[in-house]
């Protein structure tokens, strides 16, 4: 997929995690805060990456700010901003390759 | 070295003379020499001891650069007694103060600028938080600073491992001769009783308040034959942050389901007979813990004996009920408390030594049958950390919980498995506090484990058919849930000595480093 | 083949959560509700449906919920989310869906239909999920009886007071009174369907007395549970449909009697001067059933 416009999803609660996509040149790049980067920094990296490469996303800017957010809410919020950026929001391919 | 709970000690330390901790009782038996303070004898002439400023008072002390200050942390995040003070410390230029207090929170942003100056160079405290906590942790004070819990702080002073040049000493009500109260003033806090031990061992105690009151300010929680000078200020605090209205009862429901379990735990116990004594503090499940014993008391026409530490208005409350026989009171946590301490004479206030000391002839907390506790991270060892975030950085108190988790017959952890997406119950604790051997059950909302070192508890729990799980069991529930945390990196450089009650060192603090999600 | 075990299971407090907060999401299991009822329809702002369905798929699909039913409630059939709402219930593996402002037979039979079409899709079984359905208007407790006959995957029904009472125009100010009729009919129609029954929430939620109360008359009257919104109210409404000891103790006697007199070959017999025979089995099954949630029974049947 390719990022057409900046999108956001997810919130600054606790538990959450707010994610922005944006378009971009060359690669991710990733902007992660979180209060937990010492023990899961290195875990969500590797998720926003992985959650990229499978949504076929090759270029964007990726904005993470993480509320202590579990695994299962950062993938979500990520694939919410990205199908957003594109303006699909029916006929998600739930449990393919891209969600 | 490794100490008990399997923490290695750097040589450096070992070298200063410092010893490892080896179990909660392995002081036993000791005997010291007490120290004894330089008293300046009052001029029998002069019938006042009131100074127009702090500076005035400073230069009558005859401070120095180098000296040890003391405070106390009566008026939590409202105290405005270290600030400024210190204000006037920089202002006169002193440099390579040592710091030593009770605690000290968020109040006095000023020290840690004092840190990063090179103002103050020590520090021993039991608790430490925000901006003070960052620059220690990031090796921003010179010396390493010595985390002491409430009795093990007492015991320093007391064989003269902490000096206190000068105790500077909030008081809401004081007279012109020193007699200092908790109360009768415009920012009332209750008891005094951080303070208490620090006027009797420092060389000169200053007490400074906002309403001075006529001569003889009985009965005081200070007395006057300890006391050098007296200043007056406007404000000594803010009256809203010093004690709130009421600590409120918890609607978390997780925190009510925990405080419910807890009791349900306390009552299969043997200790939960008429006449038990019991401690807590104020967070959510403590507090909802309080107001649950309630019905069980009343259920089984029981009542608990006394009750010891910080104080809130639901245990004054149980004491009017009928259910609590007397509180004996260290702190107070809000009006309903400071308004019945020593109204009731049922509710009076002891001396931190009186309360916690490891070091004495015996505090009421040898005595203690339930202490309820919180923990920032417990092992599967059941050390438990309060002291440093899951980022490695100082923000937390050890306080009186390794003190009366180690004296108490049952001490019990209250906690959520898992805080946002930081596992309570891990394989190694960042910091440990409270070594494993002083606590023996742990309540969470996901389930009870049992210190299998308490063979004895486990079988009552069985008895009463409580469930309860190998704590190895919690762990890998928590790490199910959020994933296997990294470990925090740190630099060599000890920053920080967690001492252990009995003045053996439980654990080193270093330095954070700086972290970066590296490109790989 | 639709389970009658999952369609009969105990469900005395169904539970909602918004599936958009993860807060609520990761761990309201804990307080054992009988079943989550995750909420992409009110619960869930306009411009937020879509982020919703990620975070509902990815909690399903993550997160263990310890054997407590989960079900969703979809957007109402006449907003343009309901269909998406049942792709992503489908494909994430849930229990059942709870049909918001159902009115008739006909939107349970709209509802089945992508229902199955989506299992087809998303290679569930067909008929897995099962169906309930939410009566919110005078409309929809009139049609009770053919919405809970609609289809085999239907499990109950639920009344939904805010909306009835609006269309109602009462305040709920008299103790109830202006819900009694509805709430006749609906569970006098769900037995007669042989579906469960489901009486609406309790907003106010510092009265946990009115609560109370109110759940008891909903037992009395027949009900199965409670809609419920906050954790709190769990322990209540399992407190009330607790079964009394002496309720315990005698169909134990039951069950054990029948049991024996059946190997005997006696169908028909006396236990205390009252005749028994095997229509007091499911009866005094449902207690035991009951008491074992409730903790208070240990024994063997």
């Amino acid at each position: 997929m390719r990022i057409e416009h900046k999108a956001m999803a997810g919130t600054l609660e606790s538990s959450d995690v707010m994610v922005t996509v944006e378009p971009a040149e060359q690669g991710i790049q990733l902007s992660i805060t979180s209060p937990v980067i010492r023990q899961f920094g290195r875990a969500i990296k590797q998720t926003a990456l992985e959650t990229m490469e499978r949504l076929g996303v090759i270029d964007a800017k990726v904005t993470i700010v993480d509320q202590g957010a579990l695994d299962c809410t950062l993938k979500a919020r990520l694939e919410s901003a990205v199908y957003r950026s594109v303006g699909i929001t029916e006929n998600i391919p739930w449990g393919r390759d891209n969600v | 070295m490794k100490n008990s709970v399997g923490r290695e000690i750097p040589r450096e330390l070992i070298e200063q003379g410092w010893q490892p901790y080896q179990g909660k009782d392995a002081y036993n038996g000791t005997e010291f020499q007490k120290v004894g303070p330089k008293i300046k004898v009052a001029d029998q002439g002069s019938e006042e001891k009131v100074l127009n400023s702090i500076e005035e008072a400073i230069r009558a002390c005859g401070l120095k650069d180098g000296m040890t200050l003391s405070f106390h942390h009566h008026f939590r995040d409202g105290d405005y007694i270290v600030e400024t003070v210190m204000r006037e410390i920089v202002r006169l230029g002193f440099r390579d103060m040592k710091l030593a207090c009770s605690s000290i929170g968020s109040a006095a942003p000023i020290v840690a600028d004092c840190i990063e100056t090179g103002v103050v160079t020590g520090l021993t405290t039991s608790g430490i938080r925000d901006r003070i906590g960052e620059a220690v942790s990031h090796g921003k004070l010179k010396d390493i600073a010595i985390l002491r819990t409430h009795g093990g702080r007492i015991r320093a002073i007391e064989q003269g491992k902490i000096h206190i040049d000068v105790a500077f000493v909030g008081a809401p009500s004081c007279d012109a001769y020193g007699n200092a109260s908790g109360k009768g003033g415009k920012s009332n806090c209750g008891s005094l009783s951080y303070a208490e031990i620090d006027v009797m061992y420092a060389d000169q105690v200053v007490v400074i308040t906002d309403t001075l009151v006529p001569f003889p300010n009985k009965p005081s929680h200070i007395e006057g034959i300890y006391v050098d000078y007296v200043v007056e200020v406007n404000e000594i605090g803010n009256p809203k942050k010093i004690a709130s209205a009421a600590a409120r009862m918890t609607t978390n429901p997780k925190d009510l389901m925990i405080a419910e379990d807890c009791v349900r735990v306390m009552r299969a116990l043997p200790y939960f007979v008429d006449g038990f004594s019991f401690q807590t503090g104020v967070g959510g499940p403590s507090i909802a813990t309080t107001i649950f014993l309630r019905e069980h008391l009343k259920e089984l026409g029981i009542k608990i004996g006394w009750i010891v530490g910080g104080v809130s208005t639901h245990m004054v409350n149980l004491m009017k009920e009928g259910l609590v026989g007397c509180i004996a009171d260290v702190q107070d946590f809000d009006l309903g408390a400071i308004e019945s301490l020593g109204t009731d004479p049922r509710h009076f206030d002891i001396s931190v030594s009186e309360y916690a000391n490891p070091f004495n002839k015996g505090a009421f907390i040898n005595k203690l049958d339930f202490v309820i506790l919180s923990a920032l991270e417990i092992d599967t060892d059941f050390n438990v950390n309060v002291l440093t975030g899951s980022d490695g950085v100082l923000r937390g108190a050890a306080g009186g919980h390794p003190d009366t988790a180690a004296c108490a017959k049952c001490c019990i952890i209250v906690t959520p498995l898992v805080r946002g997406r930081i596992p309570t119950v891990c394989d190694r604790v960042v910091t440990v506090t409270t070594a494993g051997d002083s606590i023996d059950v742990l309540v969470t909302d996901h389930g009870i484990a049992v210190n299998p070192l308490r063979q004895d508890l486990i079988k009552h729990l069985n008895a009463a058919g409580i469930e309860h799980v190998d704590i190895h069991t919690l762990r890998d529930k928590a790490y199910s849930i959020v994933g296997q945390p990294d470990d925090i990196q740190f630099e060599d450089r000890v920053v920080a000595i967690v001492e252990a009650r009995d003045g053996t060192v439980m654990d080193v603090v270093r330095q954070v480093k700086p972290f970066s999600i590296s490109e790989d | 083949m639709i389970s009658t075990d999952r369609k009969n299971r105990l469900r005395r407090s169904m539970m909602f959560l918004s599936a958009q907060r993860p807060n609520l999401i990761r761990d309201s299991y804990l307080f054992a509700p009988d079943s989550l009822i995750f909420d992409l329809e009110d619960a869930v702002a306009e411009n937020q449906k879509d982020s919703a369905r990620f975070s509902l798929y990815h909690a399903i699909k993550n997160i263990d919920y310890h054997g407590v039913e989960r079900l969703v409630r979809i957007n109402a059939l006449d907003t343009p989310h309901w269909q998406e709402d049942i792709r992503v219930s489908v494909a994430a593996g849930i229990d059942g869906i709870r049909i918001a402002k159902c009115e008739s037979a006909q939107d349970v039979h709209t509802v089945e239909t992508a229902v199955a079409a989506a299992e087809e899709e998303f290679g569930r079984p067909i008929g897995s999920v099962l169906l309930m359905a939410a009566l919110e208007s005078p409309l929809a407790v009139l049609n009770a009886l053919e919405i809970s006959k609609a289809s085999p995957r239907m499990f109950g029904i639920a009344l939904s007071g805010g909306d009835f009472r609006r269309c109602m125009r009462t305040t709920g100010k008299g103790g109830g009174v202006d819900m009694f009729t509805a709430r006749g009919l609906m569970v006098l129609s769900a037995r007669a369907a042989g579906v469960q029954c489901f009486d609406t929430v309790y907003t106010d939620l510092d009265d946990l007395e009115g609560f109370e109360k109110e759940t008891q008359l909903i037992k009395h009257m027949g009900f199965d549970g409670k809609s419920i919104v906050n954790p709190r109210q769990i322990k209540i409404v399992h407190k009330v449909f607790a079964p009394s000891q002496e309720e315990i103790q005698e169909a134990e006697r039951v069950m054990i009697a029948i049991r024996e007199n059946a190997e005997k070959g006696i169908g028909i017999f006396q236990m205390d001067g009252k005749m028994l025979d095997i229509a007091f089995m499911e009866g005094a099954e449902r207690t035991i059933a009951l008491a074992k949630a409730s903790g208070l029974y240990k024994g063997d049947l």
